[in-house]
This record gives structure tokens, C-alpha cells and sequence, in this order.
């Protein structure tokens, strides 16, 4: 474009005057060094974590914290399977098997046999239905009611609004009492159903606020153009505003999805063991001798995986998404 | 006078392509069954529609949100505790509400939680908005490094919690060699000691949700049309100038949005302190969301907790209720 002759081709791209010159240049050196200085920081932390789901027990609690080491998988070890001490002639015999699968042999080493599989899959199993059935649930109620409140003249609008923005105040602890008294009495406690419907609920405020103000950014004519040409409002939702409203959805089923998949207090108190999911039993696993971090880290990193996967891939929709829902006046 | 034109699709070409795009297609359709008469409606009308898409959604916060609400209403004026099932609710009228107000710990508890939502959110807000100003410009890897810094929201804050317990520990922890305390030890125990503890609670606390405040703002600094900045630059406007007359305003319904959901949940504050610091040491950190949690479900004083509870709610909905106008103010103005 640049090295075609002026007058041949018009000027479609414009440059801001201020964005041009060795000031804006320094500006944008400064920018890129500042905000990688600040993700590599703040992603110290979650560093931290990989490293410690692969050292050995001694190697975390060394002082001062060691960054260099032997990588090991025991932390695996010990969230996957459970384990019985064995006497030290046991774990010998055990480690001159030629065969010794490498689980096996990882908890030979430090006197151990394994007995079985942990709960772990289980629980994060639990937390794939529930977070995934309520996050579909949430988004796909949030964009009719966003919808409706969005092009209708609902009746109370601004109350029914504030009124489902305050269901996001209340403390889990508040609906935890009668919900624990009402589910008891269902028989829905400890149940995945259970677990669903409220996870649902509690994001269906945020869902309807954010979705709506997506649908408030798509001009009406679109649908009504479509009306005219003779589409039912049923179609015209479908086929013009859905897909105008993908960004929007997209962000909100992120935001969603985040929320049910790391819940933790209504999972505490509503759930003991068919339904409990993966927040509240990742901190219950102690060891014999105090914590086991390299279990707690191997497992949290397990259960950050497949958020990270989701948003990441998501993640131009999650941008343009929440860009697109700032433009409501 | 720098005001944003009325036109809504402009600025932004994309938006408009797709428009056109629709309008083609749906040329196309009517040109293909073009009849003489006027169309017909069929199907349901608005109306039904309407009352089919919001009723699910009322109708599940109604029973989920809504009952729970007047059950644990009538339970805050009554004696009664979940262990004993065999005891009904004795009613006590405003017995809970007037003991809870004279109690002087209740109180505390309170201005701490003020405190830590004041100081958490002001520094969220400081660093999400300072970030999104870095972030706003597109380039070479800007989408990958907004991504990365965004983690931290991904994450249960209960496991946060716990794992920087493990960060903050004086021995083994790496927190105190950051910040360049080379020998074990010679830091300070951050958990341990009354007065840094709700310090370290914020420090989490900020690191976490900053990105949230970043995302939403980056969101309303990349819709503020460029031509705001254009008028100003060819005016010689200073940079200064240009971000408290276009930037700020354009943006503040966002942040104040952000501020507004970073607030209510602050309030609610109880997964990240029970993994951090379970409350203590002491009660240094016992936030109200905490202590209700205590009182509900390891004294089981059932009734007292709910009206413990509804206190708390007077309080968010009252400062929600602020936010709220506010925010109409600055979209209106």
C-alpha cells in the first residue's frame, strides 16, 4: 500500500499525528517492558506452583528455597493413589521387580505400596458435570432474559434488574441455611442436580447484566428489518441476534464457567461425597507429616488446566467480547 | 467542546460490515418471496416471548434466591439451630439483631472487613487501570502477555489461599527473598503476626483480581472512539489534559462497573482467607464473611447467623445502591 503512487489508490489507512516520532516510539518500548515486567511477576506465583508439584518433599521445605533440583513425581503419586507404609524389606523386594510400574516404584522408594486410585478424578469428574452443565445453563438463560430485557418493555424493568443484581450480594453463607434445610428435604443434598441449580442461579445475575449490555450494543433495525421481511421474532432472535451476540456470549460463558468450576463454599457445606467436587477436597489433603504441598500443587495445577484451555481459546472473543459490551451508553 | 458523536456503528467498521452483510442477506431473502401483501405475523407474539425467555430465570431465582431470602428472614427473629432438627424455631423477635449490635467483636469485624475492601479495592483499581493504560496500545505479543496476566482470575481462591501460605512462609517460603530477604528467617512471619496478616490478605488479594479490573477497563479504554484524541492532539492538547478530559470520563462507567462487582465480592471475602489464614492469627483476619461462617456452621447458632447475615446484606445492598446511582450520574453526564 505504501509504495503505490498517491492518487492511484485512495487513503483508507490514517495514522494519528500523535502516534508517530521517537516520543511515541520511547512510549511503546516503555509499555511493552512495563507489562511483560508485570506478567512475568504476577506470574511468579503460579511458577511456583509447577516447580512444586515436582519436588520431593525435603526439597520444598529447604531453606533457603531451592530453584534448582531433581524433579520427581511423587507429588502425582500422592494425589492419584492411596498409599500403606510397608516394611523396608517389603519396598526392597518390590524395587528389584524388573517390570515395577513407575507409580509403584516411586512409592517403593520411600517405603510405600500403593492401594489404590485417590479420589482426585473422581472429584475433578464431578466438577466437569456440574461446572460444565450449569455454566450451558446459565449462559443460555442469560441470553433469552437479556434479550427480553434488552427489547421489550418489561414491566418493573429496573426493579427486576437491580433485584437480580442483588442475588450476586448476598454471602453463600446467607442461602446456605435454608437452601441446606430446603435441599435436605428434597433429597437433593449431595446431589450433582443439586449442585447444578445453584451454581446456575448464582450466575445467572452476572450472566443477564453482562449479556444484556451486549444486546443493548445491536441495533434494533437489524431485527426489525427482518420482521418486516417476514421472519417470526423467534427467527429473527435466532438467525440476526444470536449470531451478532456470539462475542458477548462467548465472554459471559468464560466468566461463567470460571466462577462454577472454582466454587468452594456452597460446595463445602452442600455436598460430603457423591457430588463434592474438586475445590474443597484439594485442601484436605494432608499427609501424614504436615501438608503435602507437592500434592496440593500437582493437583491444583491439574484442575488449572482445563480453565486455562477453555479461556485461551476463547480468548479472542473474551477481548473482543468484553470491548464490544463497553460501548453501551 | 470534545463530545462523542451520536453515531453508534462508525466507528467501528466492523460492526458496520456486518450490518450491511445482514441487510444484503436479508435483501436477497425478501427479493426471493417477495409478495405483494403485508407480511404476516406468525408464531407467538412479543409478548408470550417475552414471558417465555425472562421466566426460567425468574423463576429459578425466585426459588433459589428468593424463598431462601424470607426463610432465613423469619429464621433471624427465632432461637433455633440445624443440629437440633427436633427443635422447632422458637421465635424471639429482634432478640438476635438487638445482641448482635451491642456486641463490640461484631463491630470490629466489621471495620476490618471496611478496611480490607477499602484498601483491597483501591489498590486493585490502581494497578487494573494503570495496567490497561499500558495494555491499550496494540503490540507484538500484546494479546499473549493480557492473556497471561489474566491467570490468576482462573484460579479457586482457596487453592490460592493455601498455596500462599506455603509462599509467605518465613522459612521456606519465597515471598521474603523477592523482596530481598536473603537469610531464612530473618523476614517477617507475615501470617503469624496480628498486624501484617490482613496485609498479606490484600497483598493476594490484589495480585488475583487486578487483571479482572485491567480486563474491564482495557475493554472501555479500547471502545473510546480515536477521533476524541485526534481533535485534541490538533488542538495541542497536553497529554495531560487529554487524559482527565477524554480518557477518564469516557472510561468511568467501566471502572466504576468493575469497582461496583470487585466491591460486592470483596465483601463476601471467605474462600481466599479460609485457605490463607482460616481467620487468625488470633481474629486478625476474621472478615465478616468469616465469622458468619462460624457462627452458622461450627457454633450452629442457626437463627443469629441469619440475622447476622441480613445485617451484612443491609450493608452491601446500601453501598451497591451508591455505586449504582453514581454510575447512572456518570452515564448520564
Amino acid at each position: 500500500m505504501a509504495a503505490s503512487p498517491i492518487g492511484s489508490n485512495p487513503v483508507i489507512v490514517a495514522t494519528r499525528v500523535d502516534k508517530v516520532g521517537t516520543r511515541a516510539n520511547v512510549a511503546r518500548i516503555i509499555r511493552v517492558v512495563v507489562s511483560l515486567a508485570f506478567a512475568l511477576v504476577s506470574l511468579i506465583p503460579i511458577s511456583w506452583m509447577v516447580v512444586t508439584a515436582f519436588k520431593a518433599r525435603s526439597d520444598i521445605v529447604s531453606a533457603p528455597p531451592k530453584i534448582f533440583f531433581t524433579p520427581t513425581l511423587e507429588g502425582f503419586v500422592n494425589l492419584l493413589t492411596n498409599r500403606v507404609q510397608i516394611p523396608q524389606d517389603q519396598a526392597k523386594a518390590k524395587l528389584a521387580q524388573p517390570n515395577l510400574p513407575l507409580f509403584d516404584r516411586i512409592a517403593a522408594e520411600r517405603g510405600q505400596a500403593i492401594t489404590g486410585p485417590s479420589q482426585y478424578t473422581g472429584r475433578v469428574l464431578n466438577s466437569l458435570i456440574i461446572a460444565g452443565a450449569s455454566t450451558v445453563l446459565s449462559t443460555v438463560l442469560g441470553t433469552l432474559a437479556a434479550y427480553a430485557f434488552s427489547r421489550f418493555n418489561v414491566p418493573g424493568k429496573s426493579d427486576l434488574l437491580f433485584f437480580i443484581l442483588s442475588t450476586r450480594m448476598l454471602p453463600p453463607v446467607v442461602v446456605t441455611i435454608p437452601i441446606f434445610l430446603m435441599y435436605r428435604d428434597l433429597g437433593l443434598r449431595d446431589t450433582h442436580l443439586g449442585l447444578i441449580l445453584l451454581y446456575t442461579v448464582f450466575n445467572l445475575s452476572f450472566s443477564v447484566w453482562l449479556l444484556k449490555g451486549f444486546i443493548d450494543e445491536i441495533p434494533k433495525e437489524y431485527e426489525e428489518a427482518a420482521l418486516v421481511d417476514g421472519y417470526t421474532r423467534l427467527q429473527a432472535f435466532g438467525k440476526v441476534v444470536l449470531p451478532q451476540a456470539i462475542t458477548g456470549i462467548a465472554a459471559t460463558f468464560v466468566f461463567c464457567l470460571i466462577f462454577a468450576w472454582n466454587e468452594y463454599a456452597f460446595a463445602l457445606m452442600l455436598t460430603t461425597e457423591r457430588a463434592r467436587t474438586a475445590p474443597p477436597s484439594i485442601p484436605t489433603m494432608l499427609g501424614s507429616g504436615g501438608i503435602e504441598w507437592s500434592a496440593i500443587a500437582a493437583g491444583s495445577l491439574g484442575f488449572l488446566i482445563p480453565v486455562v484451555i477453555v479461556t485461551f481459546a476463547l480468548r479472542d472473543y473474551l477481548l473482543r467480547g468484553v470491548t464490544f459490551g463497553a460501548l453501551k451508553k | 467542546m470534545l463530545r462523542p458523536c451520536q453515531d453508534r456503528i462508525a466507528p467501528h467498521g466492523k460492526t458496520l460490515s456486518q450490518g450491511l452483510q445482514v441487510l444484503n442477506r436479508m435483501a436477497a431473502i425478501s427479493a426471493r418471496n417477495a409478495s405483494p401483501s403485508v407480511p404476516r405475523r406468525r408464531g407467538m407474539s412479543d409478548r408470550q416471548i417475552q414471558w417465555l425467555f425472562i421466566a426460567p430465570t425468574l423463576i429459578l431465582l425466585v426459588l433459589m434466591n428468593i424463598f431462601p431470602l424470607f426463610f432465613s428472614l423469619y429464621l433471624s427473629f427465632t432461637e433455633y439451630s440445624v443440629i437440633k432438627p427436633n427443635n422447632p424455631p422458637v421465635w424471639v423477635g429482634l432478640e438476635n439483631f438487638r445482641h448482635l449490635l451491642q456486641d463490640k467483636q461484631v463491630w470490629t469485624y466489621f471495620a476490618l472487613t471496611g478496611r480490607y475492601v477499602v484498601l483491597s479495592v483501591a489498590l486493585q483499581t490502581l494497578v487494573g487501570f494503570g495496567l490497561a493504560m499500558l495494555l491499550r496500545e496494540k503490540f507484538k505479543g500484546n494479546g499473549l502477555i493480557t492473556t497471561l496476566i489474566l491467570i490468576p482470575i482462573m484460579m479457586s481462591p482457596v487453592v490460592i489461599g493455601l498455596f500462599w501460605k506455603l509462599i509467605f512462609n518465613p522459612s521456606y517460603g519465597i515471598f521474603n527473598y523477592l523482596i530481598g530477604f536473603t537469610t531464612p528467617n530473618a523476614g517477617p512471619d507475615w501470617l503469624a503476626k496480628p498486624a501484617t496478616a490482613l496485609g498479606a490478605v490484600i497483598i493476594v488479594d490484589v495480585w488475583m483480581w487486578s487483571p479482572f479490573v485491567m480486563l474491564l477497563c482495557l475493554s472501555g479504554l479500547k471502545a473510546i472512539p480515536d477521533y476524541l484524541y485526534e481533535a485534541a492532539s490538533i488542538d495541542r492538547a497536553s497529554s495531560w489534559y487529554q487524559f482527565w478530559r477524554i480518557t477518564l470520563p469516557q472510561v468511568a462507567p467501566l471502572l466504576l462497573i468493575a469497582i461496583l462487582f470487585r466491591t460486592i465480592e470483596a465483601f463476601k471475602t471467605f474462600d481466599l482467607v479460609m485457605g490463607l489464614t482460616g481467620g487468625g492469627p488470633g481474629d486478625a483476619t476474621e472478615l465478616a464473611a468469616v465469622n458468619l461462617y462460624r457462627v452458622a456452621f461450627t457454633r450452629f447458632n442457626t437463627g443469629e447467623s441469619s440475622a447476622l447475615a441480613y445485617i451484612m446484606l443491609v450493608i452491601v445492598m446500601a453501598v451497591s445502591n451508591l455505586y449504582v446511582r453514581s454510575l447512572n450520574r456518570v452515564r448520564e453526564g
